[in-house]
């Protein structure tokens, strides 16, 4: 590997443990399921991801992941607005439980939100009063991706919003401009970039995230099945071929998702010099 | 920045322009409190629901014991391999320059942005039965999938990047320039990696660490891919909890769940002190 002078000591033992550790756990892996799907022949690869199933659990998995991530942009702005703007007691509690989600196992997340949601539970038994069931449907799928991204987009927005400068604000205001048009021409502008990538990174996250989901969806064949559990379901099945063509046409879809979200972090960066 | 809302709360008028931060404060604490804070107080209710007895009496069953041995077993050998990949990975992307930087730090990334069951299906196609090498290994007495190999191999594939991650733009903001002196004043490498390197990365390298152990006990969709759910065998807590709960054996469930709710807690906790550290640390280093 070429590389520019450096009096610095271990390139070699660095770049061979990385290397050698990316390969064996990465890279082989990931060329099994590209090679495995090319022991289908284009016919038959269409005609599995094609299959009237398959193609139910993509838009499934796809619009409950939108519905979140969308409900999340609203969710995580105010939260990451509260926290850094005004003094609220408990300020460090409210802060460290934000990450719940990322230290908390998924299926103890899915079981809870079951509980909590189903039509017997504690917010289960007050929607279905108002003859909304949310357990058991795709709506419940919503709320556990609801609550898996909520991190994600408080942790892009926060520090881009504690970087913004408070006299531009205050220019605005002694200029005359009412709250609303500072924070739609003031504020909001340079929030754009971190509140896109917050919402593509609870989206990518929603759109592969089984554990939470599968106690919580109900998982009935074209209405509430995801993706990943489909794959599952396939495998089980010994369905190899058919497991393997979706995964890789989720990875395929991982790799659009973290191309851009690296450009929609490059844009944070280039308009904040954070993140 | 205190001084700042004193002048911003000055040109604003009294009692007029109050309303927005009140709202918004009690929506926040609102969207806290159901979204996060009522899931974590329900894991313990449900749990203690049928009293004190009844939650030991699940906790200390053979196969809870049994998957607490396997989880902690998962952890001890994914946590330390992690860390040192992190440092090696974060040590050459951070402080060499060469061609195919941005692809290897895009590859490091790529195990979060893939679907738990991604993960779990390639180390089935590569050793399952019907895989590159899965007969190979079961001939030899030694069979990856569907045994503790397989689940030890899902985990470490799904927590790749939180070392690396933690590290790189930590070691990339502080620069070389300490570690260049130490060498060129004579300093062997294992003494510069020790007396300078790890004590400005020991706050970040903590955080990756407390992060991938979190992550590693309570990984879920990758390993129960590859696991095969044999009881008392490779089972690991987050499987156990589901088995436990599709039997409707809901306390039971709870209970076991309540162990990695203690976790999370216990993690969420060590994070915040780190960051306060981290936070002191910085302080310091800028006076």
């Amino acid at each position: 590997m070429k590389r520019s002078f450096s009096i610095l000591p271990g390139f070699r033992l660095a770049s061979g443990i990385t290397l050698f550790y990316l390969s064996l756990l990465v890279l082989i892996p990931l060329c099994a399921l590209v090679w495995k799907t090319t022991e289908l022949s284009p016919g038959e690869l269409f005609a599995t991801l094609t299959n009237g199933r398959v193609l139910a659990s993509f838009r499934v998995s796809i619009l409950t992941a939108l519905a979140a991530a969308f409900i999340n942009l609203f969710l995580g702005f105010v939260i990451a607005w509260v926290l850094v703007r005004y003094p609220m007691p408990m300020k460090r509690l409210f802060d460290a439980v934000i990450d719940l989600p990322f230290a908390l196992p998924t299926a103890v997340a899915g079981i809870v939100l079951a509980a909590l949601y189903a039509p017997d539970g504690w917010i289960g038994s007050f929607f279905t009063e108002l003859g909304i069931r949310i357990a058991y449907t795709p709506l419940g799928i919503v709320v556990a991706l609801i609550f898996i991204g909520l991190p994600f987009v408080v942790r892009t927005v926060e520090p881009v919003l504690q970087d913004l400068d408070r006299q531009l604000e205050e220019a605005a205001q002694s200029l005359g401009a009412t709250p609303w048009t500072i924070f739609r021409r003031v504020l909001f502008p340079p929030l754009i970039p971190a509140l896109l990538t917050g919402f593509a990174l609870a989206f990518a996250r929603g759109l592969g995230e089984y554990g939470s989901v599968i106690f919580i969806a109900g998982n009935m064949p074209m209405v509430s099945e995801i993706v990943p559990l489909l794959i599952i379901t396939k495998l089980e099945q010994y369905d190899y071929a058919g497991a393997t063509a979706i995964g890789l046409m989720m990875l395929v879809v991982a790799f659009i998702m973290l191309l851009v979200i690296n450009m929609l972090q490059a844009w944070t960066r280039k308009r904040t010099g954070k993140l | 920045m205190q001084t700042q809302t004193l002048a911003l709360d000055r040109l604003e008028q009294p009692g007029a322009r109050q309303w927005p931060r009140y709202v918004l404060t009690g929506l926040a604490i609102l969207i806290i409190s159901v979204f996060l804070l009522l899931p974590l107080a329900t894991v313990l209710i449900e749990a203690f629901s049928e009293g004190w007895d009844l939650y030991v009496q699940a906790i200390n069953d053979r196969y809870t014991w049994e998957a607490i041995k396997l989880t902690l077993l998962v952890a001890t050998v994914v946590v330390p391999l992690n860390t040192v990949f992190g440092i090696a990975a974060a040590w050459m992307i951070a402080r060499f320059r060469f061609r195919g930087r941005g692809v290897l730090t895009t590859l490091i990334d790529l195990p979060f942005s893939i679907s738990p069951v991604i993960a779990g299906l390639i180390f089935v196609l590569v050793f399952g039965t019907h895989g590159w090498f899965g007969s190979w290994f079961a001939e030899h007495g030694f069979p990856i999938i569907f045994a503790a190999p397989g689940i030890i191999l899902a985990t470490l594939f799904i927590t790749v990047p939180f070392v690396a991650r933690e590290l790189i733009p930590l070691m990339q903001e502080q620069g070389s320039e300490e570690e260049e002196a130490a060498i060129a004043l004579g300093a062997g490498s294992w003494t510069m990696f020790r007396k300078i390197t790890l004590p400005k990365i020991k706050w970040g390298l903590l955080y990756g660490i407390i992060l991938c152990n979190a992550r590693a006990m309570g990984e879920f969709g990758a390993v129960s891919v590859v696991s095969g759910h044999i009881r008392g065998k490779t089972n690991t807590l987050p499987l156990h909890v589901e088995i436990l709960y599709n039997e409707y054996n809901f306390t039971a469930a709870f209970a076991v769940a309540s162990l990695l709710a203690g976790l999370a807690i216990l993690t969420l906790i060590l994070k915040s002190l780190v960051e306060w550290q981290q936070a002191r640390s910085l302080e310091r280093a800028t006076q």
